[in-house]
């Protein structure tokens, strides 16, 4: 196979997933409302509970709705990631997983290309998301916009490899919903997407180290950092590592010779 | 002397202590039209499942055009065409988009492609269909634009696992003469997997395979002569239950 023959397959996987989310723009859609309630309702219901202090990337004291905008963006990419988890489980389950499967190309790489596929259109959700919030005068710099780029690319191949993780261990798709309960919210709900580290501190030591070595917090921290204009370089490592030994963990699972599928089919 | 198209050579497999294949061993070679005949459950897929390395094979070894399966991994796999059990195409992309994205995952460019995929859709008397979604198609159509996606690439081996499971007659009979034409008009090797005695034709190759093991092999007639049956059907029978009916 040539450099060529590969940029055609990934080329190829990139065209089929914008052709999938444009036969479910319903879905699309769908997945920034959650993330818009958060921001209309519930954002504004408790801005003046939670006072957030100035804490960096921050200058100056800010609304909370400017604060959890970053957690915002990537819970888009966590409920995305396990989306398109949950897609592979399907394709697996109809077939057309083995499509891609029996394909001369190695299997590293296509996974990593249906991986980079689902991140780019989960990415355009989050640039849609941040373009609505703008209007309610969530204004990052502008430079900022482009900086997530890539914090949002790599955030999103790292959780989209958690699912990938994920979907080479769940049997069925009916046990998807069981494990995704124990992933996304625990995962949302124990990182600083909503509130920051310190606060929770101030409640409980155990949950704030819980939280500091969540997968989550990082690429929430990664985001927040590069949306205006930072690296966060602890986020950044710890993003990469984790991405690193997740597709580790589902090139494992999806590997023939070792891997979870073969035990778990028959016929 | 050419390399088999398959070859297949003492392959064992197991699902935790439950043992599907044993001593699988049987070649194929090109422009051979070879049936794998066998009861649901012989373990025809589980069989489909390694060649295609979707299952690695720890028994054994595979061969494909003299390529090690195990050590040749994507050279192996790029001679292959196959046709799942499992309908495998995209329901909502239309048949063009589908066809594009197998050429895609085969490293080809599509638009070199396209003039040859109209042809192939305008064969099975599906040109005027080809920008329709898969889902607006019946099974047997489906069933036959999953078999030209197959063969889109020129593979040198085209494996279909019971491609005409649940299909009418006539769509089952314009399948199989789909794929006998181009077993012989182009020389590639085929393993057809079914159940179905009469998709079996006295001069085809037969592997008659029961509860994981290879009963019988040859053409369908040595077959029938050896074990004194008048028809596939019996003779089926005869090796697998030992009952004449």
């Amino acid at each position: 196979m040539t450099l060529l023959q590969y940029l055609r397959c990934l080329i190829g996987i990139l065209a089929r997933e914008a052709l999938r989310f444009l036969h479910q723009r319903e879905r699309f859609f769908g997945a920034l409302v959650r993330p818009l309630v958060w921001l209309f309702i519930f954002a504004a219901g408790f801005r003046s509970v939670l006072g957030v202090s100035i804490i960096p990337p921050y200058e100056t004291y800010i609304l909370y709705e400017e604060y959890i905008v970053p957690g915002l963006a990537a819970m888009i990419l966590l409920f995305s990631g396990m989306q398109s988890s949950l897609s592979m489980v399907y394709d697996r389950e109809m077939g057309s997983m083995r499509m891609l499967m029996v394909s001369p190309f190695p299997r590293w790489y296509l996974l990593f290309c249906k991986l980079i596929a689902g991140s780019l259109v989960s990415i355009a959700q989050v640039y849609l998301f941040l373009f609505i919030a703008w209007f309610w005068e969530v204004e990052p710099p502008m430079v900022g916009y482009l900086m997530v780029f890539p914090a949002l690319l790599l955030s999103g191949l790292m959780l989209g490899a958690l699912g990938l993780l994920l979907s080479s261990a769940i049997k069925q798709l009916e046990n998807f919903a069981g494990v995704m309960n124990f992933v996304i919210f625990p995962m949302f709900f124990a990182s600083s997407a909503l509130y920051p580290l310190w606060r929770i501190k101030d409640s409980s030591v155990l949950l704030y180290e819980i939280c500091r070595f969540n997968p989550f917090t990082h690429a929430v921290e990664l985001i927040r950092f590069s949306l205006y204009g930072e690296i966060n370089w602890i986020a950044l490592s710890a993003v990469v590592g984790c991405l690193l030994l997740f597709m580790a963990g589902a090139l494992y699972g999806y590997d023939p010779a070792r891997g979870l599928m073969t035990r778990k089919q028959g016929g | 002397m050419s390399a088999a198209a398959l070859e297949l050579t003492e392959v064992s497999f197991s699902y935790a202590k439950r043992q599907v294949l044993k001593d699988v061993t049987f070649t194929l070679s090109p422009g051979e039209f070879c049936v794998l005949l066998g009861i649901n459950g012989a373990g025809k897929t589980t069989l489909f499942s390694l060649i295609t390395r979707l299952f690695v094979c720890r028994g054994g070894e595979i061969s494909i055009y003299g390529h090690n399966l195990r050590q040749q991994t994507l050279k192996a796999l790029g001679q292959l065409g196959v046709v799942f059990q499992q309908p495998t195409l995209d329901l909502d992309l239309s048949l063009l988009q589908n066809l594009r994205y197998h050429c895609a995952l085969q490293g080809l460019n599509a638009h070199d492609q396209e003039k040859g995929m109209q042809a192939a859709l305008v064969a099975i008397g599906l040109g005027d269909r080809a920008n329709d979604k898969v889902r607006q198609l019946s099974g047997g159509q489906r069933r036959r634009v999953e078999l030209v996606r197959a063969l889109l690439h020129q593979p040198r081996l085209l494996l279909a696992d019971e491609p005409t499971v649940g299909l009418d007659i006539h769509s089952r009979q314009a399948i199989l003469q789909q794929v006998r034409e181009r077993c012989s008009q182009d020389g590639i090797g085929v393993l057809w997997a079914t159940h179905l005695v009469d998709e079996v034709e006295p001069g085809d190759r037969l592997v008659i395979l029961h509860d994981g093991k290879v009963m019988a092999q040859g053409s369908a007639a040595q077959i029938m002569e050896a074990s004194g049956a008048e028809n596939v059907k019996q003779a089926f029978n005869r090796l697998t239950q030992g009952v004449e009916t």
